[in-house]
């Protein structure tokens, strides 16, 4: 027993675990999206108003006198409306804090969808026979030869736009570059000497993927998710924008620019409030998502251009 | 290979690329429900007349040979008839009758935005590139990643609150009779315009600016460092000089990703383009227009991306001078 745990000594110490210490750019980006995740939890429930209320004319009185203003539209903000009042009088803070949820959810779920086609098939392609791999390649690249929106654009003009059209739409187009990143790392990772190792130890295929290719490619990966959640977002957003996206009366930071757009010339911020969300979260991705990268050497940045 | 090999491989694949687009697009349109002769019909239709309006508009004919109607059609120029879009009043007029005033637009807009950014967006990531860590680099690349983050929308809308309402000094939107010369047209065209080269720059700027430093990498420029060549020599005959052939990929590349901006941006200045067209069009489910709208769009994004493939292989002197 003695001996076993001196020959044990021997053996070189494992190396430390890799701790990831952001720069502040990041933890500022880190605390965004920590905030934005907690609003799409809480947010319908902390909200003044519900996102369909139209605000009474009643609440807002013109100052100096006890006349309500004639109309709710369009109004500035005020004790009673935080953030002013969109085209309908109704309150844009609850309507953003309730959009979060729509713009977020349908957005993650595009993502996770993408990454579990894209990851699944890159994979297949790169450990499977020939002809699968540039069978799916050449379709791949059919797609990926497509701008993403004139993609939608077609699908929406045949069936339609509801949610879960959406979240499929986009999970499938953006599912061709996670393909791409995918299969592109799961070769490289496929021709190195540790898969070698295991392929002579005996391994099946099923362990080879599991154990050796998926922990290989997690953290490039993983980086890719977050940027991949940026493009699905401002994607998501621009249909909703064009009014091809998320339906009224949902509230959706997207639509909720269009709605609102008409009220830009009086000097509404309406319109700017949702954009200012879609921004804070995006640009707080791409912090966190730079820094990580800055991190792992730069290689992966280059990588996913 | 050969360069000329590689050309006409390349060419082959574009042409090949351009089939299977047309392919996708007339499948994404024509097989999935939403028959048009449904929707024109909509309350109204009956069995029978859906069935005299299916054989009139040459619906009942199998997929693939309405797919071989269509192409041909398509190749001598005829892009048929729109046929939804009831209450737009534009049942039944010639397709390419309305694209046109609509493209000439479009490429005005596309073209004074690549007139204007190409220039600007690389001379300011070759700034950045060839002081990288000063304060300029800095900010490039601080402000450049904001605005590729954000939204081409917000960008509009900032735009729109500022110049247009705040200082007065352009129109909110981009109305065009098509009469305007000059003066009148540069208005109009400013405020979009202005956008798309905010959003194309920012793009073209990182792009450049990655790929000069690139360069920058290399062991010839190390080499030169080290012989003592001046800085300033060494970027504009060592480093430029090879880095020309991606700088152009590059631009292609982002004229190409235009494709996007230009939807949103002509949608929120109203701007009457191809693309405001476009979006009218799948409003109103007008399937042969969004057709045409689409292969028009994808024809050019592939024909651009083919362009940045071309120069890259043109730009490559290991291709150029085969041993």
């Amino acid at each position: 027993m003695a001996e076993t745990e001196t020959s044990f000594e021997e053996l070189p110490d494992a190396p430390p675990r890799r701790r990831l210490r952001l720069s502040w750019s990041g933890k500022l980006g880190v605390v965004v999206v920590a905030f934005w995740m907690v609003i799409v939890v809480i947010g319908p429930s902390i909200s003044p108003y519900h996102e369909a209320d139209i605000l009474d004319e009643a609440l807002f009185i013109v100052p100096g006198s006890d006349n309500p203003y004639p109309e709710t539209d369009y109004q500035p903000p005020s004790a009673v409306a935080w953030l002013g009042t969109d085209y309908l009088g109704r309150d844009t803070l609850s309507r953003t804090l309730f959009g979060a949820r729509t713009t977020i959810g349908i957005s993650l779920a595009s993502t996770l969808l993408a990454y579990l086609v894209g990851v699944t098939l890159g994979i297949a392609a790169a450990v499977g026979r020939p002809v699968l791999d540039s069978s799916l390649s050449r379709l791949n690249d059919a797609i990926l030869s497509i701008p993403s929106i004139m993609l939608a654009l077609i699908i929406i003009a045949a069936i339609g736009s509801t949610i879960p059209i959406l979240i499929v739409l986009t999970g499938l187009i953006y599912a061709s570059t996670v393909f791409r990143i995918a299969r592109s790392l799961g070769l490289d990772v496929k021709v190195s000497d540790f898969v070698e190792a295991a392929k002579v130890r005996g391994e099946g295929l099923w362990w080879i993927i599991t154990r050796e290719i998926l922990p290989n490619v997690a953290m490039p990966m993983a980086t890719d998710f977050g940027l991949r959640f940026v493009y699905v977002i401002l994607f998501i957003s621009s249909l909703s924008f064009l009014g091809l996206g998320v339906q009224p009366p949902q509230s959706d930071w997207g639509s909720m620019v269009r709605e609102s757009l008409s009220g830009l010339p009086y000097g509404s911020i309406a319109p700017l409030v949702p954009a200012m969300a879609i921004a804070t979260l995006t640009i707080a991705i791409n912090l966190i998502v730079d820094d990580v990268s800055a991190h792992s050497g730069g290689r992966l940045a280059r990588r996913m251009i | 290979m050969t360069l000329l090999s590689a050309l006409l491989r390349r060419t082959a694949l574009g042409v090949a690329t351009l089939f299977v687009v047309s392919v996708l697009i007339f499948v994404g349109t024509s097989i999935l429900p939403g028959d048009v002769a449904n929707i024109i019909l909509g309350q109204m239709a009956t069995p029978e007349s859906l069935a005299a309006l299916r054989t009139k508009l040459g619906l009942d004919e199998p997929a693939h040979i309405r797919y071989l109607i269509w192409l041909s059609d398509l190749l001598s120029g005829d892009l048929g008839f729109s046929k939804a879009g009831a209450g737009t009043g534009t049942v039944g007029t010639p397709i390419s009758e309305m694209l046109m005033p609509r493209l000439i637009n479009t490429i005005r807009l596309g073209g004074a935005v690549a007139i204007v950014a190409v220039p600007f967006a690389v001379t300011i990531g070759l700034l950045a590139a060839m002081y990288p860590g000063t304060r300029l680099d800095r900010f490039v690349t601080f402000t450049t990643l904001g605005l590729i983050s954000v939204p081409e929308f917000l960008v509009a809308t900032l735009l729109v609150l500022v110049i247009a309402v705040q200082l007065g000094w352009l129109p909110a939107t981009a109305y065009i009779s098509g009469q305007e010369t000059g003066l009148k047209l540069v208005r109009a065209l400013a405020m979009p315009a202005l956008t798309l080269v905010i959003v194309a720059s920012s793009q073209i700027m990182r792009m450049t600016r990655a790929t000069v430093l690139n360069v920058m990498n290399s062991p010839y420029i190390e080499m030169a460092i080290l012989k003592g060549v001046p800085r300033r020599r060494i970027i504009l005959r060592h480093a430029l000089l090879n880095a020309i052939g991606p700088i152009a990929n590059v631009i292609a590349l982002n004229l190409a990703y235009l494709v996007s901006g230009v939807v949103v941006v002509e949608t929120i200045f109203a701007y009457p383009g191809l693309a405001k067209l476009m979006i009218d069009a799948v409003q109103t489910r007008d399937l042969p227009l969004v057709q045409a709208c689409a292969m028009i769009f994808c024809a050019t994004y592939i024909v651009l991306i083919f362009i940045a493939d071309m120069v890259s292989i043109l730009s490559n002197p290991r291709l150029r001078h085969p041993k």
